[in-house]
């Protein structure tokens, strides 16, 4: 199994200054699965989820031991290019956050910054994203207006495009559907399913049921360390661990 | 109970008058301006006014009331300023916003607004001193007392409000966009080019705006160290002089009630429909910098 792992993290520390966030925590990311990661606010799932873009490098007197594989290949190593990085793993925010550009332009800003310039396949790749992302028959006549002008709903699949256009190879979704109503989510969750087929998504929620109808594996956080980490269907039906349990079946969190 | 609503009314009246003296008072002074200066057009055709770059109240026989040479001159003084204080303006403030570590910040961002309270005469005395030999010297002039010196201390003296402005447009922009460009993939330089300058471009246009506000109204500054010769101004290295330093200049020796009395207040109130134009503008772009988001 460890020769097959897209994303893989082994004995990682992370701290927050004084603050010891993640506590050895070692994981094995499937290809083309959903993996959720679940448990109560704070567990560390959205900072361990930012350590598989190198987001958190962002956030000064961040400290991290440890090492997270993608293929194999340590992304915190030396001589790693973090911009590299990102453009192969994509990240969808808990709030949609789209440009205040253009719809047009959010989808095609990846690529123009990657120097791509032929408009052939800058306008192929913007239906194409789009249509993956179901949006593309509800605003390809108004491609040009601005993306805030969308719903809450529209503008996260729009985020989803915007990081589909580049290409990842992983998809990483910080409680993507956190803002959203029932029937957005609804889409987002299918969409999910869908887009398995061609990437590795790992999906943080703080909705359990959303975790067992959306993913394969699911792995529980709880103060910063990895409790239990199996396939959903077990995790949810079978849990080993009594603090797995207890969150699960509502006792806490 | 019923000295509280005393109390209450007096209050309530008490900044009622305030607010109203205070609006009052400025509109009075408008008002005034545009009485005395409309005055000029019962001898100076508007035409001459405005198109003639002949300003020579006092010339025997046959005085001359034209502005353009004025309007030019602080026309040019203020762009000039422009040039210089809008990219190092708004460079400091992406310096401040997006790359100093916290503590550089939190110095450098005091110190700048500090740089505002500065007494232009004191501006004007180191363009006299200092800055006017300076430039004489490098391009080998007879005296540095010109359009380049002006525009040179009115750009120092436009900075501080550019750079404070420029900085908080930049930091109002919500920190998602930079997350999402960075997650993209984009590195910091061009998430500042492509996403954080122009999502805080409204707000950095009034910044602008209120600079060039400043500059256009400042009057002792220039007044010293322009050189004061009423002329149309050829290059940056003439010497010129503004509409502000010019009513500076005169109003001081003019006799009461003349043509040349109601001129300057005419010149003036060119300027203030400027300055007006320049502030309607910069309201307009702060207005729109909030972000709304659904």
């Amino acid at each position: 199994m460890t020769s097959t792992a897209k994303v893989e993290t082994k004995n990682l520390n992370l701290y927050y200054g004084p603050n010891h966030v993640l506590h050895d925590v070692s994981v094995q990311i499937l290809p083309n699965k959903v993996t959720a990661l679940i448990g109560p606010s704070g567990c560390g799932k959205s900072t361990l989820l930012r350590c598989f873009n190198r987001l958190n490098d962002l956030i000064v007197n961040t400290k991290i031991d440890g090492e997270v594989l993608l293929d194999g290949k340590n992304i915190y190593g030396n001589g790693m290019d973090v911009v590299d990085i990102r453009r192969r793993v994509g990240l969808i925010f808990q709030k949609p956050n789209p440009f205040p550009k253009s719809i047009y332009d959010n989808v095609t800003f990846g690529l123009k910054i990657n120097g791509i310039r032929e408009k052939k396949r800058i306008a192929e790749t913007v239906e194409k994203s789009l249509n993956d992302t179901g949006l593309w028959e509800e605003v390809k006549d108004r491609l040009n207006t601005s993306a805030l002008e969308l719903s809450g709903g529209q503008q996260q699949r729009l985020c989803i495009a915007r990081a589909l256009a580049i290409e990842p190879e992983v998809i990483l979704m910080d409680e993507p559907t956190s803002a959203l109503d029932p029937a957005a989510t609804f889409k987002i969750e299918e969409l999910v399913s869908q887009l398995k087929k061609k990437y590795t998504i790992i999906i943080v929620t703080h909705n359990m049921q959303q975790a067992g109808r959306v993913s394969d594996y699911t792995g529980f956080l709880y103060l910063g360390k990895l409790i239990e980490f199996g396939k959903t269907n077990d995790i949810f039906t079978r849990p080993k661990e009594k603090l797995t349990e207890n969150y699960i079946s509502g006792r806490f969190g | 109970m019923k000295l509280r609503h005393l109390t209450d009314t007096f209050f309530r009246y008490l900044f009622l008058v305030a607010g109203v003296s205070a609006i009052g008072i400025l509109f009075s002074i408008f008002i005034m301006l545009a009485i005395n200066g409309l005055q000029t057009f019962a001898d100076v055709s508007i035409a001459q006014f405005i198109l003639s770059a002949q300003w020579n109240p006092s010339a025997f026989g046959e005085p001359s009331y034209g502005i353009l040479a004025l309007v030019a001159s602080t026309f040019m003084v203020t762009v000039g300023a422009m040039i210089i204080a809008v990219p190092l303006g708004i460079g400091t403030a992406a310096y401040i916003s997006e790359i100093a570590p916290s503590y550089i910040r939190e110095t450098l961002k005091p110190v700048v607004e500090i740089l505002a309270g500065i007494p232009s005469v004191v501006v004007g005395f180191f363009g006299i001193v200092f800055l006017g030999p300076l430039i004489a010297d490098m391009f080998n002039l007879t005296s540095g007392l010109n359009a380049l010196n002006g525009s040179i201390l009115l750009a120092v003296m436009a900075l501080p409000t550019i750079v404070s402005v420029s900085e908080d447009a930049l930091r109002s922009v919500p920190k998602e966009f930079k997350e999402a460009s960075y997650a993209l993939g984009v590195n910091r330089w061009l998430t500042l080019i492509k996403i954080t300058l122009p999502a805080a471009s409204s707000g950095i246009v009034a910044a602008v705006m209120l600079g060039v506000g400043r500059a256009i109204g400042e009057t002792m500054t220039v007044l010293m160290a322009t050189g004061n010769a009423l002329q149309m101004p050829g290059s940056f290295f003439d010497s010129v002089r503004t509409m502000t330093a010019n009513i500076a200049i005169e109003l001081g020796e003019v006799p009461f009630g003349t043509t040349h009395y109601y001129g300057l207040f005419a010149v003036g109130l060119v300027l203030f429909l400027m300055s007006l134009a320049v502030n309607i503008t910069s309201e307009h772009f702060t207005k729109k910098y909030r972000w709304t988001r659904k």
